[in-house]
């Protein structure tokens, strides 16, 4: 599969997922007005990365900001990822948060609460 | 009395205005609110956590004007503005204040105060549970809002919103939001 590789801005992310390279990773700010523009090709590929996943599929989110509009396209994300998860396909999510930043612990803590895929809270000092 | 938003201002918002802008809230000038307040915020060393919390509660509150602001009314002075907002932020002692006001048509009162009160009625804890739910539930609109905007400022705040609609004419009002972020005691804290 053709990895997708998206140069982050101001607004939106930098976004890397990389069968090839085992590597999928979203990391930065997150806060467009509309953000179902930018996370659907991320949603599309991964509905196709679905019909051949590794054995294992670590996905790295280290976000900095992202605003109320992202945080319901980055669960769209988690629900695909579930459902690879759900075809009996390791998936791991690690969830990276800065050191004294309660509300990206907390976002992560409710994802992890509502997606059935094992989280990992990893504290950035 | 005729309508004007320096009497709000002027009464809830005293020393320290850092940035004033009344006028169309669109894409370009959101990113420049965004990018002064926050070299603003790095130039006054302010501690991460503070800065964050800052941030992210602006993002939500230009970007509820951005999708939420109704037309100007008819005999409104400025009839140029598509999303005629105004964004006001006053620097505080151990944080800051952020004043929003926009135009909303009566017809759209009803839901809004209900979502509004809806908050300001819960407690924290069911505060925290409703994030959960509209975020799991409820679908992005056309205008690509969540319906997670007011909530997201209460939770991220944890203080009720205080806001005041104020009458314009028999078709509009004025709806202002008045966001504080900081740990003095001011507001209704939960």
């Amino acid at each position: 599969m053709e990895p997708i590789i998206i140069e982050g801005t101001p607004k939106t992310p930098t976004v890397k997922f990389d069968a090839s390279e085992g590597v999928f990773e979203i990391k930065g700010r997150s806060i467009p007005e509309n953000s179902v523009e930018f996370y659907k090709p991320l949603v599309d590929w991964l509905d196709r990365y679905k019909e051949s996943p590794l054995e294992k599929t670590v996905v790295d989110i280290r976000l900095e900001y992202f605003n109320t509009s992202s945080s319901k396209c980055i669960l769209d994300i988690f629900k695909r990822l579930e459902n690879i998860h759900k075809a009996k396909n390791e998936v791991q999510i690690n969830w990276y948060y800065e050191e004294d930043d309660e509300d990206m612990l907390e976002a992560g803590e409710d994802y992890e609460s509502i997606i059935r895929v094992p989280f990992k809270m990893i504290e950035i000092a | 009395m005729g309508f004007n938003v320096d009497t709000y201002i002027k009464q809830h918002v005293k020393d320290g205005v850092i940035l004033d802008v009344r006028g169309n809230i669109d894409s370009d000038v959101i990113n420049k609110i965004l990018d002064t307040i926050e070299d603003r915020m790095i130039s006054s060393d302010e501690l991460p956590k503070l800065r964050k919390k800052v941030y992210n509660v602006l993002v939500e509150s230009l970007q509820n004007l951005y999708h939420h602001v109704d037309e100007v009314p008819e005999d409104f002075y400025d009839q140029e503005a598509e999303r005629f907002g105004v964004v006001v932020i006053q620097k505080l002692e151990r944080g800051y204040r952020i004043v929003t006001g926009n135009f909303v048509h009566v017809e759209h009162l009803p839901k809004l105060e209900e979502r509004l009160q809806r908050i300001n009625k819960s407690t924290f804890e069911e505060i925290k549970e409703l994030y959960k739910f509209i975020l799991n539930h409820q679908r992005i609109s056309d205008k690509g809002g969540g319906g997670l905007g007011l909530v997201d400022i209460a939770k991220k705040t944890g203080r009720k919103l205080n806001y005041t609609f104020e009458k314009y004419n028999d078709e509009y009002c004025f709806f202002y939001m008045n966001i504080v972020i900081d740990d003095s005691e001011e507001g209704q804290k939960w």
